[in-house]
């Protein structure tokens, strides 16, 4: 037998407005009762059926609702986007009771019930999050171990590396040719040299600071800088050398990528901090936060190399054809007419490439460096603020993502500004 | 007579087993207009992909401007930027405007100064009547116009000879008399072209010498008037009582 809702429907269609919107709206105000104010106007129905009544009469309100045209602009909007069909109605009304149901207690216990007074842990005396421990320990999920009253050359070394990041903008036409090479030799330099002498200090009458009191969301951004700018340009080699005729550098590409690509980032850390010194003649001294960096490097440059190539291969032959019939050699080919076209393919993906690099820091841990995730573990354990995880990885998470949604936005905008038809 | 400035002596070619090429020889002196046609699959493209090189011809001879193409070619660029080369698919860059697609060769190859590239390109453009587009993106023209440029960026390196393969097959009908009109005044400019198309009105007006190719052989090669007035073989005449 089959049960049609619309045998049910009145052939008035005024009728069915009114009748459906009522129901709907009651669905809503049960579920809205329930969660906000924990008021069960439904109990004097049994077990289950209490717990999804509002799922069935909002069904039944949003079947009444469906027509072909109404005239009424929310009602056609309503059945237009949400409404077009039985199981986009479900759908629609279970995301909407799930939210309903889970926003009171997350706002609650976030925001309501929250501490953020005080400093010492006897002053959360809510039930909800006690952000007085994000609040004492602030300037240490920042800056790590650094030293307080010297925040400033972190700071100011930062400004400074983001100032310089903008000058290629203000290149004038004649040195627009120019910007690579700014941007993949010279910017990495001077901001190396920058973040060497003003955070590391050591001269100019600045205190000697070690790398390993560095950390927290300063050393995130350290370590992701350094590896996103130095793993592009070492990936778009390896993707040419994976293509090159020549069987030497071919080879050596595919084994780089393939052994990179094939080993765990953890024990590639743990090799670079634990193994990697004892090669290393004597009197021979690189900083285990140079050699973490280094790794990162070159292991995410492996999975840069083959978004890359995809870009590569997407290509239609007939470009190469163009420019070699043109007289161009390999480079001036690759330069100007292949790598332009094939980068802006591979934004998205490349984007993906770095998110996951930024995502990956926090394993630096695992050789000594705590940066923000390692810095809340260290928090975690302190005895004087015990049983605060929760808020440590709540806020660590927040901060992860509003870094990785500017990144994704940021990628998104450049893919929009390259776009070209084809 | 002077000495051809294009030489194919015995030319042998296969793709894996397949031979494409069969014993192929083919003089082209200075200024002259070569027209080759052909079905499909007969090798006519590979032909003149072997004479800038895009393809490599595994036994034989080939002489370009006094040049001989073989692997130890050093200056196979030198080579490739004295012959200009037109697509049937256009191949125009499309990150970059009709006028950089102009100018970027001549920019970076000969080392010219931007300034009279963009000279030299904005007078080849006003040539094949397409100078009002030159600030626009490959993607924003017509298939026409689109071959137009294709074939002003090409003569925006100055070239000896040009070749054309299969320039008008992906235009819609109406638009390839604007590209035909473009080679013929070219042809009238005296340049040395290799054509390879199924146009045959275009091949009574400009060529010099008709080729009609077959599985990799040159069946025949004939003057224009007498390859369409009395074709020697055969193979010539069912292909020309099928198009014409």
């Amino acid at each position: 037998m089959k049960i049609s809702l619309s045998q049910i429907k009145s052939n008035n269609y005024i009728t069915n407005i009114y009748l459906g919107t009522f129901l709907f709206s009651l669905s809503i105000f049960d579920v809205f009762l329930y969660s906000f104010l924990n008021i069960n106007i439904t109990s004097f129905l049994p077990g289950n059926l209490s717990l999804f009544f509002p799922l069935i009469i909002g069904f039944i309100g949003l079947s009444f609702i469906r027509m072909e045209y109404s005239g009424i602009k929310i009602i056609d909007n309503l059945n237009k986007h949400i409404n077009t069909s039985n199981f986009n109605a479900l759908l629609t009304l279970i995301i909407i009771f799930a939210l309903l149901k889970a926003l009171p207690p997350a706002l609650s216990w976030m925001v309501l019930d929250a501490n953020i007074s005080g400093d010492t842990k006897q002053a959360c005396t809510g039930t909800g999050a006690c952000w007085t421990y994000i609040k004492v320990w602030f300037k240490r999920f920042m800056y790590g171990m650094y030293p307080n009253e010297m925040h400033w050359r972190i700071n100011s070394a930062f400004i400074l590396v983001i100032a310089l990041g903008f000058v290629g903008y203000f290149f004038k036409e004649n040195l627009k040719k120019y910007l690579a090479l700014y941007y993949v030799v010279i910017y990495p330099i001077i901001a190396f040299l920058i973040i060497y002498y003003l955070i590391s200090g050591g001269s100019f009458g600045l205190v000697w600071v070690e790398t390993g009191a560095w950390g927290g969301l300063s050393l995130t951004f350290i370590v992701s800088f350094f590896c996103l700018i130095f793993c592009f340009p070492l990936g778009m080699i390896l993707a040419l050398g994976r293509r090159s005729n020549l069987p030497t550098v071919r080879y050596t590409s595919i084994c780089y990528i393939e052994f990179w690509r094939g080993v765990p980032l953890i024990t590639v850390l743990f090799m670079s901090s634990v193994m990697f010194p004892m090669f290393l003649p004597e009197d021979f001294f690189m900083d285990k936060l140079v050699r973490v960096i280094i790794a990162i490097t070159l292991f995410e440059a492996a999975y840069c190399a083959e978004v890359i190539r995809g870009g590569l291969q997407a290509l239609p032959r007939g470009q190469y054809d163009a420019a070699k019939s043109l007289g161009m050699g390999y480079w001036k080919m690759h330069i100007f007419v292949i790598l332009p076209q094939a980068l802006k393919l591979v934004i998205p993906g490349i984007a993906n490439t770095f998110l996951a690099l930024v995502k990956d820091t926090p394993l630096i841990f695992v050789v000594g460096l705590a940066e923000i995730a390692g810095m809340l573990a260290l928090a975690k354990t302190n005895p004087k603020w015990l049983g605060f995880a929760m808020e440590g990885y709540i806020f660590a998470a927040i901060i992860f993502w509003i870094i990785c949604y500017a990144m994704s936005k940021y990628s998104y905008n450049l893919e929009q500004k390259y776009k070209t038809e084809r | 007579m002077s000495e051809p400035i294009i030489k194919i002596n015995d030319v042998n070619k296969w793709f894996g087993d397949f031979q494409v090429l069969k014993n192929i020889n083919l003089d082209v002196n200075a200024k002259q207009k070569i027209v080759v046609c052909g079905p499909s699959g007969s090798g006519k493209s590979t032909l003149i992909r072997c004479i800038n090189r895009l393809e490599e011809h595994q036994e034989g001879k080939i002489i370009v401007d006094g040049n001989e193409l073989n692997e130890n070619t050093k200056n196979i660029e030198e080579i490739r930027a004295e012959v200009g080369m037109v697509f049937q698919q256009f191949n125009l860059f499309p990150h970059l405007s009709i006028l950089d697609n102009c100018t970027l060769a001549p920019i970076w190859v000969k080392k010219m100064p931007k300034k009279k590239a963009e000279e030299l390109a904005l007078n080849q453009l006003e040539q094949v009547q397409i100078v009002d587009q030159a600030y626009k993106f490959p993607g924003q023209l017509s298939g026409g116009q689109q071959q137009r440029s294709a074939i002003a960026r090409a003569l925006c390196m100055e070239p000896k000879i040009m070749l054309f393969d299969e320039p008008t097959s992906a235009l819609d009908p109406e638009m390839i008399k604007e590209v035909l009109d473009a080679m013929v005044n070219l042809a009238k400019g005296g340049m040395t072209m290799i054509v390879v198309t199924h146009e045959m009105g275009f091949a009574k007006e400009v060529a010099d010498e008709v080729i009609f190719m077959d599985e990799g052989m040159i069946v025949e090669k004939n003057t224009t008037k007498e390859f369409f007035a009395n074709p020697k073989s055969d193979r010539t005449k069912l292909f020309l009582s099928q198009i014409l």
